[in-house]
């Protein structure tokens, strides 16, 4: 079939484009970094360890640092340092970047997707259903309650959840007295090859209420953008045409309008995944969660320049990749997008 | 003569707006036998689509609709689909009635490959129709459309819009309908792939002896295609009749005004008809073509027009045939109600010029 | 389909640019909101209005909140005895006490008077950043707006809240924690959006016949960036500004949960309020949550529906007539006359009337 061969090459020229044009936008985000990292006067040496050290120590510091380096030499180490993945080492207490995206990224990880299906599990039901029943009770329902979610930061409703369900910070954490063989750095993943059910049911246990918290902030535009854009695939040609071939409503609403529904939604989860990363640092600091977020912020606490930047460069380059797949996903699915 | 396949009588569909409702449809009376065609012309906004998807029941939800749209299965018994339970209407749609439309581009689901298309529409009349069934039908189908086996996989963006338009016909006719409705079906296609699909359409009563209400504003396709013709203003079917002799000898002045527009090698000069078609929320009084015809007379803007049945077989909406055909109609038209009625007008226009 | 056919009401009459003065154009871009304003029903009225009341009280209470509030936001004693610690809501303490003995209604009353300056401030800064910025960009292109485009695409994708604890790093490095620092680190955010609509805006009027015919008339750039395009843009930033009124509240409260924010000697802020009542929290006290949590909540609900409301009036894309069922008058059938000759020659004796 020359028409198979031939879908396939578009493919792959279109993901090339797009890994292409990604390009720019990585050198953009890494020089926007590097730019605010430098930004602030006095450098990283003298706002972390100043005061504790005189002169000459903090310029022997500075200069085993690179500080003293010139901005084009430092941006050139800094590029090597994401290129090599290495992202450079903490100065507060010399660990890697790399290190702290391993041992920490499982956990935001677990966190962003449980976020994200509590999100989907709920959101796309009751937008279909708000779509399908336009301006009837549910409709304006659910469209109260996505506004209120949209309108409850993560620190509220985290609160709140916690008084309701009489839980601790403490306790939502799945804190590492569980002992299980690390293989992927990521507990679930672990506790599930090593086939200690009890672990990761007790994960999942604590995953609930953070993901809930989390899952909250983007659900509301999951109900809302499912809800409009079922409204207008409802309204499309081929759902006439399809009725007037005597398809089902049921079908009809189902095969043409879910589901040409569902597909837009794709495109702009990047954006919905770039916020939940945002909502992680919270989640993560109310419920003791030890992902990457907690670990920045201490180490913003701690006035930690190398390891802010590194991992902000990290979480720039996630958003990116994701931003990517979900092109490549979209591509999939839909047929149009290749040509 | 045989039965017709659809006798549609006093159809009224009107549309809810928040001036009020939209009389799309106002009244229409018309048969359509086995293998026969029958055009339906008017300008834009005359109620024309709304009446192939009022025969349908495809009317959005805030629509009415009453009178009888008879369907006759060959050999059954008639059935007035007006009014009609909305699955059991469904199920018409397709293997008794098919309608294709005017602009292919968007009427097949981009997410859906064609042979998904073809799937779902023969499963939902056939329930449990094995694959290999499903893809013989389709593919003979295509095929007769002159759509390649090749493409049965394709995507609905991989065609082009004529070949989407006979995609579209397919669709139709793997359900083999005895009766379809296009709606200007080559109204957004380029001159030559307009003659094709005109040419499969007439092909298709020959074959199948499908009837059809071809749906257009081109005269040309109507001489062409269709046998009888239905001329429609204002949501009333003002003329129809035998499509030769319509042409040959119009009656009403709206068929005259319309034909004298048409441009043909033979036109010297271009002849359009002042205005537009009346505001169907409040049509006007009397004749609804009396303010743009050239021959109203004083009466036609008091008093409805009765149908006139000529000797031809055609029927006319028209005074002008109405006063000679039954003399006891002069006395409700008036004393002065023959007066013309723009002839006034025009000289008072003039005075104050 | 019934409803697309439709004139869209209120927006249409303005729609054609009147042929009137500069003055003329820039005021009708506020007018067409108004009038829509005047004009919405259903849905988007009830939203326009909750949400304006409810912002009006967040207003009220943040310009008013010292003679609202019992206390100050500092105030841990009066009449020569400090309050209680961690205390219950009582006849004295409404609210009740935080840990370290405040009274958490004044916290709260002085937290939305926070919020309201750091949130102006913000939104006046973005604002002024981002329609520049645009304007600049749409207007005269190039590499400038290449790069530009760029840049704000890259903050764009970045997440939101991560650019502002990023900002909020850099900037409290620099100024300190006041209100100026964070309303600067969560400006970072916003700015892309004004940015981008006014540069499609730019990009489209640029294109406008009117602009054209005013440039070959020898207008300058700056005149005709003020005059003309200024008009065109204003309809959509109320939209934009509400919404990020809205959000300013949650990423500034974000900021103080965080610790990134606003100095706790400085003023009352919701999300250091919340921070430190965590720990109530894993105590099962509720009120030292609760209280700010709603304020914070409530106040962004009511910019939220305001912007919403105001999105819905103002882009009626979406809008939907409610239309009850046609009900049909009893039918008039027609009457039908048998003609039994062809009138002859058809039409030609009234055709000699005409003329």
């Amino acid at each position: 079939m020359s028409n198979t061969s031939k879908q396939s090459g578009s493919l792959r020229r279109y993901i090339l484009t797009r890994i292409a044009l990604a390009v720019p936008m990585v050198l953009i985000l890494l020089i926007l970094v590097f730019v605010m990292m430098r930004v602030a006067p006095g450098d990283p040496i003298s706002s972390s360890q100043g005061g504790k050290l005189n002169a000459t120590e903090l310029a022997a510091r500075r200069h085993a640092a690179g500080f003293d380096a010139p901005l084009y030499q430092q941006f050139w180490d800094y590029l090597k340092s994401v290129v090599t993945l290495n992202f450079g080492t903490t100065f507060s207490d010399r660990r890697s970047v790399r290190d702290i995206i391993i041992e920490n990224g499982g956990a935001t990880l677990t966190l962003t997707a449980g976020a994200l299906v509590f999100a989907a599990v709920i959101g796309i039901p009751v937008g279909l259903l708000a779509g399908r029943y336009r301006d009837r009770p549910v409709d304006v329902l659910s469209r109260l309650a996505s506004t209120i979610s949209y309108a409850s930061p993560v620190f509220v409703t985290a609160p709140l959840l916690m008084l309701a369900f009489g839980t601790t910070s403490g306790q939502a954490s799945p804190l590492i007295q569980l002992n299980v063989p690390t293989q992927t750095h990521i507990l679930i993943v672990d506790a599930a090859l090593d086939g200690d059910w009890d672990a990761v049911t007790d994960i999942l246990q604590h995953l609930l209420l953070p993901s809930i918290a989390l899952g909250l902030l983007i659900v509301g535009v999951f109900i809302r953008m499912i809800r409009i854009n079922l409204i207008q695939s409802l309204q499309g040609d081929y759902i006439e045409a399809a009725r007037a071939r005597g398809v089902r409503e049921r079908h009809v609403v189902a095969r043409h309008g879910f589901r040409n529904a569902l597909v837009p939604v794709i495109t702009v989860l990047g954006l919905q995944v770039a916020m939940l990363l945002g909502g992680a640092v919270l989640t993560e600091k109310i419920f003791n969660w030890p992902g990457i977020g907690r670990q920045l912020i201490d180490y913003i606490n701690q006035r930690d320049y190398v390891a802010v930047q590194g991992i902000v460069t990290v979480f720039a380059l996630v958003v990116v990749v994701i931003s990517l797949l979900i092109d490549f996903v979209n591509a999939l699915i839909d047929p149009r997008v290749r040509y | 003569m045989t039965e017709p396949v659809l006798s549609v009588r006093d159809l009224r569909v009107w549309y809810g707006t928040d001036r009020g409702p939209v009389r799309a449809v106002d009244g229409v009376s018309f048969d359509v036998r086995p293998g026969e065609t029958l055009g339906l012309v008017g300008e834009s906004g005359c109620g024309k689509s709304t009446l192939g998807r009022g025969v349908l029941g495809l009317t959005p939800p805030a629509a009415a609709t009453d009178g009888e749209v008879v369907l006759r299965s060959p050999g059954g018994a008639g059935r007035n689909l007006v009014g009609l339970p909305a699955r059991e209407l469904q199920k018409l749609r397709g293997p008794d009635l098919g309608l294709i439309f005017q602009e292919p581009m968007t009427r097949l689901n981009p997410l859906m490959r064609i042979s998904q298309h073809f799937e779902e529409a023969l499963r939902a009349h056939h329930k449990g129709l094995p694959k290999k069934e499903i893809r013989a039908r389709a593919l003979e189908a295509l095929r007769g459309m002159g759509i390649p086996e090749s493409r049965y996989t394709s995507y609905p963006h991989e065609f082009s819009g004529g070949m989407r338009q006979r995609i579209m016909i397919a669709l139709a006719l793997v359900l083999r309908p005895a009766f379809i409705v296009a709606d200007e079906p080559t109204t957004a296609l380029d001159v030559l792939v307009e003659a094709q699909i005109i040419k499969i359409l007439a092909d298709l009563r020959k074959n199948f002896d499908t009837s059809l209400v071809l749906i257009t504003h081109n005269l040309g396709i109507v001489a062409e295609a269709c046998d009888r013709v239905a001329v429609m203003y204002a949501g009333h079917i003002v003329e129809q009749g035998d499509a030769r002799e319509v042409f040959a000898n119009p009656q009403h002045p709206y068929t005259r005004e319309l034909l004298r527009s048409t441009i043909s090698l033979a036109t010297t000069g271009l002849h359009f008809i002042p205005g537009s078609p009346p505001d169907l929320v409040e049509p006007p009084r009397g004749c609804r073509f009396h303010p743009r015809c050239p021959v109203a007379m004083r009466g036609c803007a008091e008093i409805e027009p009765p149908e006139v049945l000529l000797p031809t077989g055609v029927t006319s909406a028209c005074w002008q045939q109405a006063l000679p055909a039954d003399p006891s109609l002069v006395e409700e038209f008036g004393p002065d109600g023959r007066e013309p009625l723009h002839a006034v007008e025009e000289i008072s226009v003039a005075d104050e010029a | 389909m019934a409803t697309t056919t439709l004139p869209t009401g209120p927006i249409e009459p303005d729609a054609t640019p009147a042929a009137g003065t500069a003055a003329s154009s820039r005021f009708g871009g506020l007018r067409r909101i108004t009038t829509a304003v005047r004009e919405a029903h259903g849905v988007p009225k009830f939203m326009l209005w909750t949400g304006a009341v409810i912002t009006a009280l967040f207003v009220i209470t943040a310009v008013f909140a010292p003679l609202i509030a019992p206390y100050s936001f500092d105030t841990y004693r009066a009449g020569g005895t400090n309050f209680p610690k961690q205390g219950s809501p009582d006849g004295d303490h409404w609210f009740g006490t935080t840990v370290q003995s405040l009274d958490v209604l004044s916290r709260t009353i002085y937290g939305a008077r926070t919020a309201l300056e750091v949130m102006v401030l913000a939104v006046i800064f973005s604002l002024i950043l981002g329609v520049l910025l645009g304007l600049v960009s749409g207007y005269f292109g190039g590499w400038l707006d290449r790069i530009l485009v760029l840049v704000m695409d890259a903050l764009f994708a970045f997440p939101y809240l991560l650019l502002a604890i990023v900002a909020g790093f850099v900037f409290s490095g620099v100024s300190g924690g006041g209100v100026v620092t964070a309303a600067l680190s969560i400006t970072v955010v916003y700015i892309p959006q004004y940015y981008r609509v006014v540069r499609a805006s730019a990009l489209s009027a640029r294109e406008a016949t009117f602009v054209e015919a005013a440039r070959a008339m020898g207008a300058k750039p700056s005149v005709v960036i003020r005059k003309y395009l200024f008009g065109n843009v204003i309809q959509s930033v109320p939209v934009i500004t509400t919404m990020n009124a809205a959000d300013a509240i949650g990423t500034l409260a974000g900021l103080g949960f965080l610790g990134l924010g606003i100095q706790p000697t400085e003023a009352a802020e919701w999300g250091y309020d919340l921070e430190r009542a965590i720990d109530d929290v894993n105590a099962g006290m509720w009120w030292t949550t609760l209280y700010p949590g709603l304020a914070m909540v409530i106040a962004i609900l009511g910019f939220t529906l305001l912007g919403e409301g105001l999105n819905d009036v103002l882009n009626p894309t979406m809008r939907r007539r409610r239309l009850g069922k046609v009900l049909l008058p009893d039918h008039t059938r027609r009457r039908t006359v048998t003609a039994s000759a062809l009138p002859e020659a058809p039409g030609a004796t009234e055709g000699e009337a005409v003329k």
